[in-house]
């Protein structure tokens, strides 16, 4: 066996690896960001449902009090403009989904005033899918914020970036409400 | 946490494994003690039974053990509430499967999860659960039981009690032989000869038959304690909320045992031992002392599995997350109660609850539901022989549906 063929052989395991750690990690890279897409979608449907319980919630409302008008009228508003959001980007989403949010809870501490109200059987269904679903927007968000972290990670971490740069691979936008960005811990800035 | 699973599904068949070969030294040394010369026979009989019984664990494990604890499934419709915490938590542990739900009959607050993967999981609860604590509590015992789903704890320490029981029952059948022939046959090998080598086989398999289910209970029992910090420090993270999870389990170990008391092998699968009142822990507790588990959560700085660890190496001196999830945790703060967060419904309180979980076990063991004119509900069991009922109240008299149909 001559040198040439040495250096053949070794020469060629090396691409052969190479190309085997490129498959890897582009999996790897493709099982995340498929992580953080499944992730989204659940918010999705959360904030979906979200929509389809408030006209529920409004009508049922609406036959037990009389001076709420307004307190509703801010509520349809902020639901119509949550809907017109999505699709226009994570973070104008993000903004009309807490106004959305806060519109709710001044609606809930309103209704607490109305012992009617509360005692309708309807009314409480309505209003346990409704706490049910914030939390559920609340614990979908933070599972995609931990999924998206994840991922930003491993595609900015050297040397799985080249993989990343080669593949057009590029790093997701958080989910973050305002009022609930100021009660996380904070963040190690680098 | 992927690392973590991935050590938890190692070791864990490590211990199936090490229970295989224990099996079967087992059944060649019993057998042979019984009837010299015949110990392969012995192997191979542990070894069909070894496999028939990890097939039927693996299978249908969870219905056995969901049946020995008298669970009944339940539906969204029948507990709302208990449903949307489920589903909640599933989407904080990222479950794709919503496991199943079911309901004990059973006046003390406990619950367990068992399932052989995420995708073939339930959780069940007993009736003081959803009576005594309120939505936070339910929420981090939830979690907790989700975690064990997740980090699939629930099929091996299925599988694993399993074999607890069998090796139990072996040495017990064995024991019981040795006890009432034992005599007889030391007597039929001497008059062979060479009866010195059968004599010793018989002390190790003496020894084996006493040692073993000890030795077996105690490697069980140790595996699933670190199970329980591991599924604590996941129920914080996912609810971000570890207060929840710390004052269930004071609720829960404060009213222990459960009306099924004899059931020992069931223990370890129960977020605080039903057999344990006191709340330490020994040697031989399946459950650490819910003091220490308390005393972990409430001294978390946030809600990470690294605040996890932090808190168990300051109170406790231990270590209980895998290295690899403590490096790749990044920091979570603690979320504030549900009833804080934003104008909440009032809960109902506890009379209210036990009232709504008495009607859900009612509904499940086909009374009938009379509506009364005066405001009664007169709720009437299955076994009721007349085809009539009188109110309690205003006397009127029902005709009761479920009479009318003959059995």
């Amino acid at each position: 066996m001559g040198a040439g063929t040495i250096i053949l052989i070794v020469v060629g395991s090396f691409i052969v690896l190479l190309i085997l750690w490129l498959v890897a990690k582009y999996n790897v890279l493709v099982r995340l960001r498929n992580q953080v897409r499944n992730a989204w979608a659940q918010i999705d449907v959360q904030l979906k449902r979200r929509w389809d319980l408030i006209p529920n919630l409004v009508e049922t409302v609406k036959g037990y009090t009389k001076h709420e008008a307004e307190t509703l009228q801010k509520v349809t508003e902020a639901r119509n403009l949550a809907q017109r959001a999505a699709g226009q980007g994570i973070a104008k989403q993000a903004e009309a989904e807490s106004l959305l949010s806060g519109a709710l809870g001044r609606l809930l501490a309103v209704v607490e005033a109305y012992p009617d109200l509360k005692a309708n059987q309807n009314y409480l269904a309505l209003q346990e899918e409704l706490t049910s679903t914030e939390n559920k927007i609340g614990f979908s968000r933070q599972f995609y914020n931990d999924t998206v972290m994840r991922f930003n990670t491993t595609i900015q971490m050297f040397p799985t970036t080249i993989v990343a740069g080669m593949f057009h691979f590029s790093t997701a936008e958080l989910f973050e409400l305002k009022d609930q960005a100021a009660r996380e811990a904070p963040k190690v800035q680098f | 946490m992927w690392e973590a699973i991935r050590a938890n599904k190692r070791k864990s068949f490590i211990l199936i494994s090490l229970m295989g070969t224990f099996m079967i030294l087992a059944g060649m040394l019993l057998v042979e003690a019984i009837a010299p010369g015949a110990y392969m026979t012995g192997g191979v009989i542990a070894l069909i039974l070894w496999a028939v019984l990890s097939l039927t664990s693996f299978y249908s494990g969870d219905s056995i053990f969901l049946a020995s604890a008298g669970a009944q499934q339940i539906h969204k419709e029948d507990h709302p509430t208990l449903f949307n915490i489920v589903e909640e938590m599933c989407i904080a542990s990222g479950l794709s499967t919503i496991p199943k739900v079911y309901i004990i009959d059973d006046p003390s607050p406990n619950a367990f999860a068992v399932g052989r993967d995420p995708e073939h999981a339930s959780v069940a609860v007993t009736a003081g659960l959803l009576n005594r604590l309120n939505r936070d509590e339910v929420q981090g015992v939830i979690a907790h039981e989700l975690a064990h789903v997740q980090n699939r704890d629930t099929l091996y320490v299925m599988l694993a009690a399993m074999m607890v029981g069998v090796v139990a029952l072996l040495s017990h059948f064995f024991l019981r032989y040795m006890w009432y022939s034992g005599g007889r046959h030391r007597s039929r090998r001497e008059s062979k000869g060479g009866g010195q080598a059968q004599a010793v086989i018989l002390v190790i398999a003496v020894l084996f038959a006493i040692l073993g289910p000890i030795a077996v209970q105690l490697l069980y029992f140790a595996l699933s304690r670190r199970r329980e910090y591991l599924s604590d420090a996941c129920g914080a993270l996912y609810t971000r909320y570890p207060e929840g999870l710390a004052s269930a389990l004071e609720k829960i170990s404060a009213n222990p045992g459960l009306k099924e008391k004899k059931n020992k092998v069931m223990a370890p699968m129960y977020i605080v031992n039903p057999l344990q009142a006191s709340g330490a822990a020994g040697l031989g507790s399946t459950h650490p002392a819910t003091e220490e588990r308390v005393r972990i959560l409430r001294s978390m700085a946030g809600a990470s599995l690294a605040d996890y660890e932090a808190a168990a190496a300051k109170t406790a001196r231990r270590s209980v997350v895998p290295k690899s999830a403590v490096a790749a945790s990044r920091p979570v703060g603690v979320r504030p109660p549900w009833r804080e967060e934003e104008p909440r419904p009032a809960e109902p309180g506890v009379r209210e609850k036990t009232r709504q979980t008495g009607d859900l076990l009612r509904r499940l063991s086909n009374y009938a539901f009379i509506n009364c004119p005066c405001g009664v509900i007169v709720k009437v069991p299955p076994s009721f022989k007349s085809s009539k009922v009188r109110c309690p109240r205003c006397g009127r008299m029902h005709d009761v549906p479920h009479g009318v149909k003959a059995r």
